[in-house]
């Protein structure tokens, strides 16, 4: 499951670099919406926020995008984007027009169950899955929240940290799976830090999903001036990471 | 009546609130349990006061500006004096406050943002005296505006450390605290400087700078036998600003005015006014007024103090605006050059730039009110940080 951020670099290369991830043997693509501010993420997915915004990607052109791309793939899409841009448009709007637009789910780090109220009741009705997140220092009370309030999965945020390349997966991942399975038999993925085949690969055999962000908008970074060599790039190392996952966890 | 905003969930009206990653919500609610037990207990608040006293200086005088009162011809003024306070401004009060409660907590690392520096200072400070590891984010281009501050810090054994993303203010300082706290929560105490971000922050904040409000309300009654008709005070998170206000929020005829940055202009776009020409969003973990574009993203904002260079407002004035309790006016940058003049000139006090912004405010209303009226001016700090800012401005050089 790739993150890439929409407009990153331009909204034309995210409808690409999507359906090549789809080619690649992705499963769901995590579509960021760019932000000001995001608290929660690391350097690298900041750049692509800032190269995103620059270009004047808005959240109605990502929209737009989910819409038109819904004539290519029905690759499941889950939008991941911070809460104000979502609450300037309206939640309701929002929940309403991501359905029409085809869109399966919405992530929003920041939107801890406490706040989350306007948006389960703009959800309550239409099918929009609301995915919360886990961190490590969750309390078992916390997770029982959020695992009875996701829809979709549960996303396990494998750091104490911001979202980025590392270079071994925390030995918590395990427990705080073990312990979120024990209260909830919904799907939980993986991410914040899975940066190579062998990590997903070794998340794969406890997790039911692998969610890699920073290592693949790093390749675009790589490549920004050359499109070719950025999807060529894009593509071998989504199907290194897809063969990776797909050894352990059969479909 | 006791007001008892906010409520259990951290909200003033629609305003305030936890809007922040999962990974911190255990440390809020960690800090809000630690913080409600000191709130009601003898020993912590007998300590607090013992360090406001005797290591802050307080109470501070509530003066008399006589040759101001009298050059604008119009409403009696009195200055709060936060300029005479250690380290020169009213960001000791909440850093004492806050110091002791992560003491208490058992945090052995403490981060914080800075604009001004003031409030990095007082940080570093309060690490000094209880000997505690301190980490100070400051965005690159305040570091340029107010490199004394960033001096003061180093000398007192803190690191400053420059931040480099986004528009290079406070704004990105706090994005990068909240990274760092984010990542290290478990040992580390963020000591945000202002009524702002997630709850419990702004009402501790409100809480530890309200012994501004509560020795000022005692200073007037003791000394003109009444309440004053305004109190003003200027508005960049807000923190001076509730400190004083708070303990007249009941007090419904004192007329509350908050003097937030006017920058370039309002029109222009560039400027710090969230409260006067901002729209209600959700910034730094709260919902309050901020500066954003059409599509949610937040505008930078623009001052020429870097202490009110933010583009969002704490919870607790967003609902003050928003009930109409308190107004919000703004102030040019130019203007405030004048008002730093002004209170030099006429009193012998070089304010902050900050602060400058309220006397500027005070200037343009004082003389039309009457001299049985009493204006009180929240002297947020001293001005010697600003002494190259303002050189500049008039084009002096040093």
């Amino acid at each position: 499951m790739p993150y890439i951020c929409a407009g990153d670099p331009t909204l034309d290369l995210s409808r690409e670099l999507l359906l090549t991830l789809e080619e690649a043997g992705a499963d769901l693509i995590e579509f960021g919406i760019p932000f000001s501010d995001p608290i929660a993420d690391g350097p690298i997915i900041q750049k692509a926020s800032e190269r995103s915004l620059s270009g004047g990607t808005s959240i109605d052109q990502v929209l737009n995008l989910v819409s038109s791309l819904r004539k290519e793939t029905d690759i499941p899409i889950a939008l991941m984007g911070y809460y104000n841009p979502i609450f300037r448009m309206g939640v309701d709007t929002f929940c309403q027009q991501a359905v029409d637009a085809g869109v399966d789910g919405v992530i929003i780090p920041d939107l801890p169950p406490e706040e989350a109220e306007p948006l389960l009741e703009s959800v309550s009705g239409c099918n929009l899955a609301t995915i919360f997140l886990v961190a490590p220092t969750s309390t078992s009370n916390r997770i029982v929240k959020i695992a009875e309030l996701s829809k979709g999965f549960i996303y396990c945020v494998s750091v104490t940290g911001v979202t980025g390349v590392r270079d071994v997966i925390s030995g918590q991942v395990s427990s705080m799976v073990s312990e979120i399975r024990s209260h909830t038999d919904k799907p939980i993925c993986v991410g914040f830090g899975v940066s190579t085949p062998e990590q997903a690969k070794q998340v794969a055999q406890i997790a039911d999903g692998v969610i890699v962000g920073s290592a693949i908008v790093k390749m675009i970074e790589k490549n920004l001036f050359d499109e070719l060599s950025m999807l060529q790039d894009v593509r071998r190392f989504a199907e290194g990471l897809s063969k990776g996952v797909k050894e352990i966890i059969v479909p | 009546m006791k007001q008892t905003m906010p409520d259990k969930t951290g909200h003033f009206g629609e305003f305030g609130g936890r809007y922040v990653p999962e990974t911190l919500m255990p440390a809020l609610l960690e800090l809000e349990e630690a913080y409600m037990s000191i709130k009601n207990d003898s020993e912590f608040q007998v300590e607090f006061d013992y360090y406001l006293r005797q290591y802050a200086g307080r109470p501070n005088p509530l003066y008399y500006a006589d040759r101001l009162t009298e050059k604008l011809g119009g409403a009696k003024i009195y200055l709060k004096r936060e300029d005479l306070n250690h380290t020169g401004a009213h960001k000791i009060n909440n850093a004492l406050g806050q110091i002791l409660l992560a003491r208490r907590m058992g945090k052995k690392r403490i981060i914080a943002e800075t604009g001004a520096g003031q409030h990095g200072v007082a940080t570093a400070t309060v690490c000094a005296k209880f000997n505690l590891e301190c980490e100070i984010y400051m965005g690159e281009e305040d570091i340029q505006r107010q490199s004394l501050n960033v001096f003061r810090m180093r000398l007192m054994g803190a690191t400053v450390i420059p931040v480099t993303s986004g528009s290079r203010t406070l704004k990105d300082a706090v994005n990068e605290s909240m990274r760092d706290w984010v990542t290290n929560v478990r040992t580390t105490h963020l000591l945000i400087g202002s009524v702002v971000g997630a709850h419990p922050y702004p009402v501790i904040v409100r809480d530890f700078q309200s012994v501004i409000g509560k020795e000022t309300r005692e200073q007037i009654l003791a000394q003109e036998g009444c309440l004053p008709d305004q109190v003003i005070a200027c508005v960049g998170g807000g923190s001076n600003a509730i400190g004083i206000f708070y303990p007249f929020y009941h007090d419904e005829s004192v007329e509350l005015i908050g003097v937030e940055a006017g920058g370039e202009s309002v029109l222009s776009g560039n400027h710090s006014a969230s409260l006067g020409a901002g729209s209600i969003g959700v910034f730094h973990g709260a919902k309050c007024y901020v500066l954003q574009g059409e599509d949610g993203q937040i505008t930078p904002a623009h001052s020429i103090s870097a202490g009110l260079d933010y583009p969002g407002v704490g919870p607790e004035h967003s609902f003050y605006r928003a009930t109409g309790r308190a107004k919000y006016v703004s102030i040019e940058d130019d203007e405030s050059i004048e008002g730093f003049k002004l209170l030099s000139e006429t009193e012998g006090i070089i304010p902050a730039l900050e602060t400058s912004h309220a006397v500027a405010y005070i200037a343009s209303v004082a003389p039309q009110m009457n001299p049985s009226q009493i204006v009180i001016l929240c002297l947020s700090g001293r001005g010697d940080k600003d002494v190259y800012t303002v050189a500049e401005a008039l084009n002096v050089e040093l």
